[in-house]
């Protein structure tokens, strides 16, 4: 896709390509991308969360652990998936794999596409804020290169929860933004019809969060999108996550860690000097 | 907000005396409500008195995305609330136990996160894993700042890796949530106290309860998301009502002003 093309589409545009319902998911992105994969299932605490797929592989003769949020295919597949909208046992088995990773020294990829952690009576009787801050605490000092790249949708801290990596990519068409344009809309102005407004707004696109410094690069689509090239976009997802995992599996823990803590330590925009004087 | 001769119960409707009131900790003597206290408020609540210095207390938002009517927004927030920001930080003395503290201020656009309040949340962890202070936060948030897109969501990735370097000097994390306690601030430093008290009744969650009651289409069990709730679900340490909340963050403080004994060569002298 040429980069004028970015230009032209709307952020409301984006935002339907990143919802397409012909558009890959996870489940599509592993098996195009892991050799001999075994999925792993469940948190050992209460459930398996088929909102979140996780298991192991190899990504060009490297072991890796892979995972992230699964939406449907269809209507019948989206509702066993809750459209990809994880409960905390989700985000606790994701955990659990990562800590896995980190035992046996394997890197860990994560795919995100989830309109957002899932608002329910059970997942917040079994803690779904908790699951997730205990997510971003424990992902910020593993030991070993995370990868993340957001393939679809990047809802607010549901896609958070399994985000706090090394290196944070986006698919040209897909989003991150820390509520859906629809919400914002409603809150903002009560009329979810000006959802296109609240789109530009957020600045939710992947060259917004290039600008804004949030994500490390962007991974371009064939035109007119990954749904209609799934093929290519996996291809080039590949090369991406292997040139970096290459990058990060020559740095010591220690750095790494050190590292990953500033990136995220250094985002944001204020005015004003800290006091007392650091 | 509460200098006035009378105040009206938002829950019973029950009319007190200020004087009377402000005597009860600000707790409705009729129905037990927790009035929402503004952060000079709980300071003068908890700490001995002139102990509390603010720190970066110059720290001002931007607006980076320049998002429709967000900085007349900050203006009047900061006009309506008499503060600069959604949290005040600093250190303090609470019965004589130094200790780092964070005060959300619920008025400020609803004590939202945006890059300042994760800033000054991630200073104060930082502050006192160096200079070895316990941390106490007052929590109070209707969640990440929605004017502030990506970059106060990324906060809360920001203040959850702090409180690593919080723990890596081996202090705790004190968090007192209180009504209201949700979405992105819930999800990140709000649950990761090394011990979690609530005060009586707080609304606490992740999800909103009208975006819960929008998603699944039914009505929300009674008493669904109060601290009550949450304790009996395994979610909190305990459930405090405000008039005994300084003297358990005393104790909590003074029991972990012991060194561990790991660091005690004397011990069984």
């Amino acid at each position: 896709m040429k980069e004028s093309d970015w230009i032209m589409k709307s952020a409301l545009d984006t935002v339907r390509l990143a919802r397409h319902g012909k558009r890959p998911t996870t489940r599509d992105y592993i098996d195009a991308l892991i050799d001999d994969f075994i999925e792993l299932h469940g948190d050992r605490r209460f459930a398996d969360d088929p909102a979140m797929v996780a298991g192991i592989g190899f990504l060009d003769g490297t072991p890796v652990t892979i995972l992230g949020q699964q939406k449907g295919k269809n209507v019948k597949e989206n509702i066993r998936r809750n459209f990809g909208m994880a409960h905390p046992e989700g985000y606790r088995k994701a955990l659990r794999l990562m800590q896995q990773a980190e035992r046996f020294g394997r890197p860990v990829i994560t795919l995100i596409d989830t309109p957002g952690a899932y608002p329910g009576i059970g997942a917040e009787e079994r803690g779904q804020a908790e699951a997730i801050a205990v997510n971003l605490y424990e992902m910020s000092g593993l030991r070993v290169p995370i990868v993340a790249c957001v393939t679809g949708e990047g809802g607010s801290g549901g896609a958070l929860g399994i985000a706090v990596a090394d290196r944070v990519f986006m698919l040209s068409n897909a989003i991150y933004s820390v509520i859906s344009p629809e919400g914002c809309a409603s809150i903002l102005w009560k009329d979810t019809g000006r959802t296109a407004d609240a789109a530009e707004a957020l600045r939710l696109t992947a060259r917004d969060l290039r600008e804004l410094r949030v994500i490390d690069g962007i991974i371009a689509e064939p035109d007119p999108g990954a749904h209609e090239f799934p093929a290519e976009t996996a291809r080039r997802l590949k090369k991406t996550l292997r040139h970096a995992l290459r990058e990060l599996l020559e740095i010591d823990p220690e750095t790494l860690l050190q590292q990953r803590y500033m990136k995220f330590r250094t985002m944001g925009v204020y005015a004003g000097a800290a006091s007392p004087a650091p | 907000m509460l200098s006035k001769l009378f105040v009206k119960c938002p829950q019973c409707n029950t009319t007190h005396f200020y004087s009377f009131f402000k005597h009860a900790n600000y707790v409705c003597s009729h129905c037990g409500y927790h009035f929402r206290l503004d952060a000079p408020t709980w300071l003068k609540l908890l700490c001995d008195r002139g102990s509390f210095q603010e720190h970066d207390e110059s720290l001002k938002s931007l607006d980076p995305l320049g998002f429709p009517k967000y900085e007349s927004k900050l203006a009047q927030a900061e006009q309506h609330t008499g503060a600069k920001e959604a949290v005040m930080t600093g250190v303090a003395e609470i019965d004589g136990c130094p200790a780092a503290l964070a005060v959300m201020e619920p008025n400020f656009i609803m004590a939202s996160m945006g890059s300042v309040v994760g800033e000054k949340i991630a200073r104060l962890l930082e502050y006192a894993a160096l200079n070895k202070l316990p941390v106490l936060m007052i929590i109070s948030s209707g969640g990440a700042r929605m004017q502030e897109g990506i970059l106060s969501l990324m906060q809360m990735a920001k203040t959850a890796a702090a409180i690593r370097r919080l723990h890596e000097s081996r202090m705790p994390l004190v968090t007192v949530l209180t009504d209201p306690t949700t979405g992105g601030v819930t999800a990140s430093y709000a649950m990761l106290g090394d011990i979690i008290v609530a005060e009586a009744g707080a609304l606490i969650g992740f999800a909103g309860p009208r975006v819960i009651q929008q998603t699944i289409g039914q009505k929300l069990p009674e008493g669904f998301q109060r601290a009550e709730f949450l304790l009996e679900h395994g979610m909190l340490d305990t459930v405090v009502p405000r008039k005994n909340l300084r003297k358990t963050l005393v104790s909590i403080l003074k029991i972990h002003r012991q060194r561990p004994y790991t660091q005690r060569p004397q011990y069984f002298h």
